[in-house]
């Protein structure tokens, strides 16, 4: 009886090799590696909405041609991807082909993922194989004609999107490389940071130098001088990352998300490769003449800002660390669009937190004490002061930004 | 009404308040690991949506309407001056502020941070052996049954959340120039340094020093510098806006549970707050050893039942021994037997004045913040010898500009016409060339001043309100008359033009602002019989009972109570974590 016994386990075991060949190695060690490299992607911002169960999709994703909804990811065999396959799931990161060869849209950011290896999209998948499935029925296309055509985007791939893995350079340390696959890999941080063409591909020379989306500046985080990361350390950069604030800046808007649902829960040594590979980037940059400080905008800007702003970020700019973010010599403040300084005052924002710094300052509206006029005017100033140099604001920029933000 | 109460799962630790005391308890024991609701009876508030930076200076909304207080609608008082006549209800507030929402009544604090001195932890033995027994005759004065090197490392914790700014006075025993010679021995400096000073505190500390006394900067609850705490959460620098005492604070500079505490508590999974819940009684089981849960109404009138193993009761000194007494938690205090201890010892500060007018002065009144200023504790507690003087005690004398906001404050001289051209004339002349000195001082307890349920007037859910009995004695009022003429002396030494003396007379009235320094109702002590709690505030033969505040303090010396509030919130913590979770459901006996 004994051998026989035996057989059949063996044979059992080979059944099961074959049936759950993506699990099997190492089930546990697997699914851990897949749950960490699920918050290096940050699937949460755009697959679980608040309150709602895990990746089971529907938040709205905006982008200049309309509103998409991020997938079901869950399981479920019938609203998730509970029938799907591994290779399914290879060709959804690797080329942007849902099951079926369906083309996804690239707010799904494959032109990111293309990068991830293989190996780490077997993690992945083990892991969302673990997520509780949940019924829930997502129309993920929710743009107008002509966009809501899927085929367009075989278009868009032909113009914009290169298919494959990341590949090392052996020039570079090892930790330059994992910095470089995590940024341009799962991090995707070109989506927001690197400019995009009239047809929202990434511009040809354009990798992290800054990007407009959505009435948000994501600025240059390149190693730039005046625009950029220039003066920034890589201990600085980390800790921004892992906590959301450091002496310079404190990350809000669509950057306080990523940080409070995905960079503070990277590893240190992530985060540390990471700024390694960010301060390796270094892009041409003219620094302008800053704008006279005797120039009536500039005087006029200046009584606002005595007024209005310098009790928090202090009368020389110089604002409190992890507190009120430092306005002198500030790459934000000297982005080419300033649209982020307008926003904030026009309606107020709050700071990311984090369990590291979990103050989560807000910067109140001015919308209802301060005109157009008085908002270009104080913005020019702080754009023009303190080390900073950068264009003019014009009141009907301000304008436009007070119309769209209130027919929101 | 009980049977429409429905129970709901138990949790470790119920918390009720979430003001300083609350906050820090129950940030200490989520630490702890344990699972910990907050209950208050007021909104969330917090600083980012509450207190904007472009509309939070306005006078009319906080402190003329009271915003931040609590509405005497929901719960008020009633108050009488002697056992023998019949309290009324008051129904706006005059003579103290009790504060709603989370961070209570430290939302609208001024900032002021003292420790008590060592011997205020045994007054009563301490006077006895100094002056006598017949020095404290007819005085209700005790010993808190702990001591100064137990209360230390909690004043330091509480100070390290906070961010206190000041300068030690007294570090290990060796006087440090520049500060207040007459504190406490402490383990190490202030975390962060005095702030800078306005004018009218200079003039003040130079005529002091001149007089052979000691200034020191009072310590300050407003941050002179960015700060960062052990939670994490981040203060910026006081900017001296003048919009300090009755308003929250915008620059995340007047430490508050709000700023310092609940920013890292809430994000804690293990840590629930239930806002506008009101709790209306602490349970027992049938022994009546042991506290069983609360209940409470929620907004939608919903009354539930919250069972848990830890019972903290950190509510302000009021529904702190309210919520003893309509509990059945202890005997009522009865003033003619002189038994019972539940609403024994209530004390409220005695406050002293003296306002100076100059000619040839520009002080700039509206800079300036609650805490800002130098102060002398030469004429405070035993600081002197009352050897003949007739009275114990003393007071903290000190100018605090809190800055100068354009409805209150309106200096005229005694004798101006309250309205009209005159009074407008007089109020330009005067509005930035006067200042006053205020002296802080003691009170101490008497069997006559007390807290009971009254036996009339009741709330919104049908529940007795609280009936203080009070009025100053006549220890007090003498005392105050000294140590006024003390702060007039120099006063007088600054040369002012006219100067108006205003020692604190009796009866206590509700018709004008004195301060929101209510202590005692059920004290802490050695002596089950004498008082509610031990010294580590758990409730004599309710183990699992712990009630916290100034609710605790058996006297009131001539200082602000919060920074004792704040140490014996973390004393409590402490003994929890220490001693309790070691051997539930018993007395600490260390």
């Amino acid at each position: 009886m004994k051998p026989l016994l035996n057989v059949g386990l063996a044979l059992l075991a080979a059944a099961s090799v074959s049936a759950f060949a993506v699990t099997a190695p190492d089930g546990y060690e697997l699914v851990e590696k897949g749950r960490y490299i699920a918050t290096l992607g940050d699937c949460t911002a755009c697959h679980t909405l608040p309150g709602k169960p895990l990746f089971s999709g529907g938040v709205a994703i905006e982008t200049p041609f309309g509103e998409l909804l991020g997938a079901n990811i869950t399981p479920d065999p019938a609203t998730g991807i509970g029938r799907w396959t591994f290779e399914d799931f290879q060709n959804t990161m690797a080329r942007g082909h849902g099951r079926n060869g369906k083309q996804l849209y690239p707010a799904m950011p494959y032109a990111a993922y293309t990068k991830v290896t293989r190996e780490d999209n077997l993690a992945l998948w083990a892991y969302l194989r673990t997520v509780e499935p949940v019924q829930n029925e997502v129309e993920t296309n929710q743009l107008p004609f002509p966009f809501n055509v899927r085929l367009s985007m075989k278009a868009w791939n032909w113009l914009n999107f290169t298919e494959g893995e990341f590949e090392p350079d052996a020039d570079k340390s090892e930790q330059w490389n994992r910095g470089a696959y995590l940024v341009q890999g799962l991090g995707h941080c070109g989506s927001c940071h690197t400019p995009k063409n009239l047809i929202g591909g990434d511009k040809g020379d354009g990798t992290l130098k800054g990007g407009e989306l959505q009435g948000w500046m994501a600025p240059n985080i390149s190693n730039t001088a005046h625009v950029g990361l220039g003066e920034w350390t890589e201990d600085d950069i980390v800790q921004y990352l892992k906590t959301g604030a450091n002496r310079y800046d404190i990350a809000s808007g669509p950057m306080a998300e990523a940080v409070e649902k995905s960079t503070q829960y990277w590893r240190d040594a992530d985060l540390k490769a990471v700024a390694v590979y960010l301060k390796s980037l270094d892009h041409e940059h003219d620094k302008p003449e800053p704008l006279s400080a005797n120039d009536p905008i500039m005087t006029a800007g200046r009584s606002l800002y005595e007024d209005r702003c310098s009790a928090c970020h202090t009368p020389d700019g110089e604002g409190i660390p992890t507190l009120f973010p430092k306005l002198a010599n500030a790459p934000l403040v000297n982005a080419r669009d300033a649209v982020s300084m307008i926003r904030v005052v026009l309606a107020g924002n709050r700071a990311g937190s984090t369990d590291a710094a979990p103050t989560g300052p807000a910067m109140p509206s001015f919308a209802w004490n301060l005109s157009d006029e008085n908002i270009a005017d104080v913005l020019t100033y702080v754009r023009n002061s303190w080390g900073n140099a950068a264009s003019a604001v014009s009141a009907d920029e301000v304008r436009k930004q007070r119309e769209a933000l209130q027919s929101q | 009404m009980k049977d429409m109460t429905k129970k709901l799962p138990a949790t470790d630790v119920v918390v009720v308040g979430l003001g300083w005391a609350g906050s820090i308890i129950a940030k200490e024991l989520a630490d702890e690991g344990l699972t910990v609701m907050g209950f208050e009876r007021g909104a969330w508030r917090d600083t980012a949506s509450d207190f904007n930076i472009a509309s939070v200076t306005d006078e009319l909304r906080y402190v003329i309407r009271q915003e931040l207080m609590l509405r005497t609608r929901q719960n008020t008082c009633t108050m009488r001056n002697k056992p023998s006549e019949t309290a009324l209800p008051m129904r706006t507030w005059g003579s103290f502020h009790p504060g709603n929402g989370t961070g209570g009544a430290g939302n609208h604090w001024a900032g002021i941070t003292f420790r008590f001195q060592p011997e205020e932890f045994r007054l009563r033995s301490h006077l006895v052996e100094r002056y006598g027994e017949a020095s404290i005759e007819g005085l209700a004065l005790q010993d808190w049954g702990t001591t100064w090197e137990e209360m230390e490392p909690h004043y330091d914790a509480f100070e390290r959340v906070a961010g206190i700014s000041g300068k030690a006075g007294n570090i290990g025993g060796k006087v440090v120039e520049g500060g207040n010679p007459f504190e406490g021995a402490r383990s190490r400096e202030y975390p962060n340094p005095p702030t800078k000073q306005t004018f009218a505190p200079v003039l003040f500390a130079d005529a002091a020093r001149d007089m052979g006394y000691t200034p020191f900067p009072v310590p300050s609850a407003l941050a002179s510098q960015a700060y960062t705490n052990q939670y994490g959460v981040t203060m910026g620098p006081c900017t001296f806006c003048g919009f300090c005492t009755n308003y929250g604070c915008a620059n995340y500079s007047k430490a508050s549970a709000i700023v310092n505490v609940l920013p890292a508590l809430a994000r804690m999974p293990n840590f629930t707050a239930k806002t506008h819940c009101e709790v209306l009684e602490v349970t027992k089981d049938s022994t009546g050893k042991r506290a069983t849960g609360i209940v409470y109404v929620d907004a939608n009138g919903d009354r539930w039942e919250q069972p848990a193993d830890i019972v903290v009761v950190a509510a302000f000194t009021f529904e702190n021994v309210r919520l003893m007494l309509l509990s059945g938690i202890g005997q009522p205090f009865n003033p003619i037997s002189n038994t019972g201890t539940t609403g024994r010892n209530y004390a409220y500060q005695t406050a002293n004045s003296v306002q100076l007018f100059f000619d040839d002065k520009n002080f700039n009144p509206f800079i300036g913040g609650g805490a800002i200023g130098m102060g002398i504790d030469d004429f405070n507690n035993d600081n002197f010898d009352h050897s003949g003087l007739g009275f114990v005690g003393g007071g903290s004398t000190r100018v605090t500009p809190i800055g100068a906001a354009p409805i209150n404050s309106r200096p005229v001289p005694p004798g101006t016409p309250k309205w009209g051209s005159e009074w407008k004339k007089t109020t330009v002349q005067y509005y930035a060339s006067s200042m006053s000195i205020g002296c802080e001082a003691s009170n101490y307890s008497t069997r006559n001043n007390y807290l009971s349920l009254d036996p009339h007037y009741t709330d919104p859910h049908g529940r007795p309100l609280l009936r203080i009995t009070f009025d100053f004695t006549d220890n007090d009022l003498r005392m105050a008359q000294y140590v006024t003429d003390r702060t007039a002396e120099i006063a007088k030494a600054l040369n002012p033009k006219m100067m108006f003396a205003s020692p604190r007379k009796g009866p206590w009235s509700n018709t004008s602002y004195q301060s929101s320094h209510m202590v005692g109702g059920f004290v802490m002590g050695a002596d089950s019989s004498t008082s509610s709690v031990n010294k580590h505030l758990q409730v004599w033969n309710v183990p699992n009972l712990f009630v916290v505040g100034a609710s605790a303090f058996p006297q009131n010396p001539g200082y602000n109570p919060t920074g004792t509030v704040g140490a014996l919130a973390f004393k409590a913590a402490h003994a929890i974590r220490t001693y309790y979770l070691k051997r539930p459901g018993e007395m600490i006996s260390v």
